[in-house]
């Protein structure tokens, strides 16, 4: 998508991944009710930079401490730190974002996604848009922007 | 020659050249090799053809004498040679569509054992000076090359004194050569030149351009690869031509340096390889004048990594030159060039040490101990400039994560300066920072943080394999250490490494462990965990202290010394839990075992050790355990632990594993006294020897006691993991007691192991009328207890039948098939039916303690695919006639066959059963469906069109098991939807929005791993047919 233009940010710092979660002997408990927890939500937005073969995670775009998830009232909370306070694809990462947790998540959680305060430009706008539902449905139905959005949340593996 | 003959060979002449009929060529050779006319008669009968005035009629003509002599070239005598050679190199003058079939015939005679001597000189000079080869079509450049090869091969000396003639000849042959197949003989020809000593006189630099212009190698084969050239290939055949002479360094160092400029990752990693590769052949002068420029290379590609295949092609290039510089002899008047270099080196990265936030500390500190792994020089210089800031650095930092990364640092240094120490007389490198490194490492181990403490282990144990290096003191010091993190540490990953630790650092220094640890552990672990009101926490930490004591025993007992002082300690765990003079739990006595047994897997097999074991050990364990089952009849009150079942597996696996490994006369000697004590009561073995006389251990008890019977698993131990050599004493009376035992016993441990150990002797037994008899006699006796539905011993006779069909089916015996249609019989039995389902898993698994590769079973190899290939279709029939309420069984036995053979195979038999394993996920026992899916979800990665025709089927059993009640099941459905995701889209499309709907439900379920499982499978499934996706 970006091919042949030069990068906005060529050169990002990248932070070390932070290793699989650990199974614990309740993990495999038929009787134990896990809740959701941040880390699981942390884990399900392990996904693509659409600037970078790299994940946020990675590039530190979404770290742990930003994600809140309320199991019992079906809230979850993410503040996502774009790589650079200009990056232009900081609505689309915040959709991607949203999608996934969409798709990933059971349709009583309420989803919030919005930007770090302070880290970038044109964080008002941003947010906004990410909170209009009308606005999030409207740019899935637009199919360049679904293929961009889908090719953040094809895995790599495959 | 006969006058038809000569009319046959003229009518070939004439078929082939003017009638154009290829085949003819190959009748003339034959002719030609059966005698019927010689070469020169074929020159004579060509005559016309080859004064043709039409060229294409002399090339014809030349093209029938090339094709018949490359046929016969070993027969062509030296005067024949000779004359053909002049022929042919005049006709290299002659018109241009002459020239391929005369290369040919030249390539035939250079093949020939008479060539003439100067006749190779003269056939080179003449090629070179009228053909341009890069002129010609492919395969006649190949036939150029070809010939090339065939000349250096046998006429070298010749070939030399052609000078760098030849050299210059070949240069201009292949100077534009363009495909691989010509590349890899002219890189041969090359290659030749330089490694059998060709003189390259002045011709240096143009044979090294006309080869290096093709590095690196950029070729990717054609899709079909009809050649079998791979760029692999090309890399490694160029290499060796680059790096085979020091002459070329003044040329490829640049070279080097230029192509590691380069974006293309391959260029790169071969760029750093060719360099590592040539420098082992070059001196400190080659490399001079080019070490700066190749530093700042190495230094950007480790500095600025992106893939670690680079990073460590580039250490390894950097090793390489170091080492090719310590290797230079000094000269008075110049530098020492590994001092200059290492200068260079330590000056860019040693800053980084030290730098505040140590961003760069990893790249340099590789980049460092690169260098200093090359010689022993090098380590010198390397550890004397950066040894002492590492420390220093230690000291006066306070955060954690700081000085474990300094730490590790020192630690890889320890490791780099191991590698390239020569000779032991020699003081080691680190000798000069022995005791700020110890003081170091001992430091960080006493710290309260985990990881720090855990890089201290590793970092003493790289410490302690410097040989000569830490002092006696230093590891007492240590074990001191050491001890006291195995009685306070509570951290499973600190104690699991000191752990690992003591077990490295016994095996060098055992004193220190004899003398200190093992005393120290030994107090703690029998001092009593007091009285009865503590707290259960400290009761917990008190066990806990003792499973690693425990744990650390076992680990340090590699050496013979050092086991021969920590066996007593363990035994002694035993015998004080048996007596209760000091109480144990019966899982401490199990770890007690089990560190036995790991003792005698890891220690060396020798007399020493072997007595130790068969001679201590387990006539101890045998006596213990005898005490404990005599005493277990009588007392009512507290119960020995010895009498538990867990405990006397612990014991069979120590028994088990030493007769199998340690000595095995001595284990023939162990096992003539166990067979006396188990047939005749024979206890003069056995130390504490306070015994009845009357013992009878393989006979029916009184009452229904069951705690003398079990011992059997003790022989069983012992009998059954014999090698094969050994011979079992009065085997056929054993036989027959344990028989009779497997069918009196009423308590299932002990009925069992008879069965066990009965099945054990049975697939040692040779092959021959004895064995068949047997076993026909034992296949009689359970038929009829089986057959008769009121048999009070029925799950005793099936017991042994199913350990005897396992020892048969092992060694492939040819009664085995009685055996399995017995067993496919009882599929059917109301009683029996799923318990014979469960045993097909028994027969298709490895079993732990006999019956196994460790206890000499006598094993063929597949054995599991061929019981399934004769079987399957047997079970398929079964499962049809059988009614309904039995059909689960055949399932149930059909997933366990299945699940136990090896991937492929169940990928190419899968197809064929496919219908039965839908059938069976649709089945409610959750064990056939667990295991039904473990068999499917390999088979989804590349589906049979067989399995597509069924997809939905399929995909209805699935989403219904994603709300199955076992979590497993849940789990392993989600990842068979997921693995649907990679079907041919156009298959799968149809299903999606019913797979997002269902995969809606376990997104919210209560386990987090099926949760998990369903987030990627319902991604993968929303990708499917849209924008972007799939």
């Amino acid at each position: 998508m970006s091919g042949g233009t030069r990068l906005e940010n060529a050169n990002p710092v990248i932070f070390q991944r932070s290793g699989e979660r650990l199974l614990t002997a309740a993990d495999e408990d038929e009787d134990v009710q896990d809740p959701i927890d941040d880390r699981e939500i942390f884990d399900i937005l392990s996904i693509n930079d659409p600037e970078h073969p790299l994940s946020l995670e990675e590039l530190n775009v979404v770290e742990q401490i930003r994600v809140k998830v309320n199991d019992a009232e079906s809230s979850v909370g993410i503040e996502f730190t774009p790589t650079i306070p200009h990056c232009s694809m900081a609505t689309l990462i915040g959709l991607s974002i949203k999608v996934k947790l969409l798709r990933s998540l059971p349709d009583r959680f309420k989803i919030d996604v919005h930007i770090t305060p302070g880290t970038h430009a044109s964080e008002e706008a941003v947010n906004k848009q990410l909170a209009d539902k009308e606005r999030v449905a409207a740019a899935l139905e637009n199919s360049s922007l679904l293929e961009v959005v889908n090719q953040c949340l094809t895995s790599r593996s495959i | 020659m006969m006058a038809d003959e000569s009319a046959l060979l003229l009518s070939l002449v004439e078929e082939f050249v003017s009638g154009l009929q290829d085949s003819k060529a190959k009748d003339t050779a034959t002719a030609v090799k059966d005698g019927q006319f010689t070469v020169l008669q074929l020159v004579e009968a060509l005559g016309l053809s080859l004064t043709s005035s039409q060229p294409h009629t002399r090339a014809r003509g030349v093209q029938l004498l090339s094709e018949v002599l490359h046929e016969c070239y070993g027969d062509l005598t030296e005067r024949e040679v000779e004359v053909l050679i002049s022929f042919y190199e005049n006709r290299l003058k002659d018109h241009y569509v002459i020239t391929p079939p005369v290369l040919q015939g030249l390539r035939a005679l250079t093949k020939c054992n008479a060539l003439p001597p100067g006749s190779a000189v003269s056939m080179l000079r003449s090629l070179f000076q009228d053909v341009h080869v890069q002129s010609l079509m492919l395969t006649e450049r190949g036939c150029v090359y070809n010939m090339l090869i065939n000349l250096m091969d046998t006429r070298e000396a010749e070939l030399k004194g052609l000078g760098a003639d030849f050299v210059f000849g070949f240069v201009q042959s292949m100077d534009g050569e363009r495909d691989p197949r010509n590349l890899l003989l002219a890189f041969q020809i090359a290659k030749n030149i330089i490694h059998r000593g060709y003189d390259l006189g002045k011709f240096t630099e143009e044979l090294f351009e006309v080869t290096s212009c093709y590095f690196p190698i950029d070729f990717t084969p054609p899709p079909n690869d009809p050649h079998g050239i791979t760029r692999d290939q090309l890399i490694l055949m160029l290499r060796a031509v680059l790096t085979g002479t020091p002459k070329f360094a003044e040329f490829l160092l640049p070279l080097i340096i230029e192509k590691l400029d380069s974006d293309v990752q391959s260029a790169k990693q071969d760029s750093l390889q060719t360099l590592a590769a040539c420098v082992s052949q070059y001196e400190h002068k080659d490399l001079a004048e080019f070490l700066e420029g190749l530093w700042t290379s190495l230094r950007r590609e480790v500095f600025q990594t992106s893939s670690e295949k680079i990073e460590s092609a580039g250490l390894a290039a950097l090793t390489a030159l170091t080492s090719c510089l310590s290797r230079s002899v000094l000269n008075s008047d110049s530098d020492d060039s590994l001092n200059t270099f290492l200068d260079l080196v330590l000056k860019d990265c040693k800053h980084h040490l030290c730098e505040p936030d140590l961003k760069l500390v990893w790249p340099s500190a590789k980049l460092l101990q690169a260098a200093c792994s090359a010689s022993n020089r090098a380590s010198h210089i390397i550890t004397a400039a950066v040894m002492p800031t590492l420390i220093e650095q230690y000291n006066n930092r306070a955060e954690c994560s700081h000085r474990r990364t300094l730490l590790e640092v020192v630690q890889r240094f320890i490791l780099s300066v191991k590698s390239s120490q020569s000779s032991e007389s020699e003081e080691s490198v680190l000798s000069a920072f022995r005791p700020s490194l110890c003081s170091m490492v001992f430091s960080a181990l006493s710290e309260s943080n985990a990881n720090l403490q855990i890089t201290a282990t590793s970092a003493l144990t790289s410490l302690s394999q410097q040989t000569g290096l830490l002092l006696d003191s230093d590891i007492e010091l240590a074990v001191d250490h050491l001890t006291g993190l195995l009685l306070k540490e509570d951290d499973n990953s600190v104690s699991a490494a000191v752990v690992e630790c003591a077990g490295a650092l016994a095996q060098l220094h055992p004193t220190a462990f004899i003398t200190k640890l093992i005393p120290e552990l030994k107090k703690q672990m029998f001092s009593e965990p007091m009285e009865q009101d503590r707290e259960a926490s400290e009761q917990q930490s008190h066990h806990a202290m003792r499973q690693r004591c425990l744990s650390a025993l076992a680990a340090v007992s590699t050496q013979p010394s050092v086991v021969q002082e920590s066996t007593p300690v363990l035994l002694e765990v035993l015998s004080s839990a048996h007596t209760g003079s000091v109480s144990f739990s019966v899982e401490e006595v199990v770890l007690a075992c089990c560190s036995l047994q790991r003792i005698a897997e890891q220690v060396k097999d020798t007399e020493e050790t072997g007595r130790c074991f068969h001679d201590v050990i387990i006539p101890r364990l045998l006596s213990l355990a005898l005490q404990a089952a005599l005493q277990g009849d009588g007392s009512p009150g507290r119960r020995s632990p010895l009498v538990e079942e867990a405990v006397l597996s612990a014991m069979v696996r120590v028994i088990s594993t030493s007769c199998s490994r340690l000595q095995p006369t001595m284990a023939g000697q162990t096992t003539s006294k166990a067979v006396s004590l188990f047939l005749d009561g024979d206890v003069s073995f056995l130390p504490d020897n306070s015994f009845p006389s009357n013992i009878q251990l393989l006979k029916k008890q009184q009452g229904d006691s069951w705690s003398q019977s079990q011992m059997v698993c003790l022989l069983m131990g012992c009998v059954c993991s014999l090698p094969r050599s050994v011979e079992v004493p009065q085997i056929d009376r054993l036989l027959s007691e344990l028989e009779e035992m497997s069918y009196t016993c009423s308590h299932p441990l002990s009925y069992t192991s008879a069965a066990k150990c009965f099945a054990g002797l049975v697939n040692k037994r040779p092959q021959g009328d004895s064995l068949d008899s047997l076993i026909q006699r034992t296949m009689k006796r359970i038929c009829s207890e089986l057959d008769s539905t009121s048999s009070s011993v029925r799950y005793q006779a099936f017991t042994l039948m199913i350990w005897v069909a396992k020892a048969l089916l092992l060694r492939y015996h040819p009664l085995f098939t009685a055996l399995t249609d017995k067993l496919f019989s009882l599929l059917d039995d109301a009683d029996l039916g799923p318990m014979a389902a469960d045993s097909f898993s028994l027969l298709m698994s490895d079993s732990a303690d006999i019956l196994n590769r460790g206890c000499h079973a006598d094993t063929r190899i597949m054995y599991r695919q061929r019981f399934f290939s004769e079987n399957s279709a047997k079970l398929v029939q079964g499962f049809n006639a059988a009614p309904q309420e039995k059909k689960p069984n055949y399932l149930k036995a059909l997933s366990n066959i299945v699940n136990k053979l090896p991937k492929q195979v169940q990928v190419t038999e899968l197809p064929a059963l496919l219908s039965l394993l839908l059938e069976a996920l649709s089945c409610p026992d959750q064990g056939v469906q667990l295991s039904t899916l473990s068999c499917l979800e390999p088979v989804l990665i590349d589906p049979p069109p067989a399995l597509i025709q069924q997809l939905e089927a399929l995909v209805s059993r699935l989403l219904a098991l994603t709300s199955s009640p076992a979590m497993d099941v849940r789990i392993v459905s989600l990842r068979c939807i997921h693995a649907l995701s990679r079907f041919p889209v156009h298959e799968i499309l149809p299903f999606r929005a019913r797979v997002l709907r269902a995969l809606a439900r376990p997104l919210d379920d209560k386990k987090r791993m099926v949760r998990s499982e369903a987030v990627q499978a319902r991604g993968e499934w929303f990708l499917i047919g849209s924008p972007g996706g799939r």
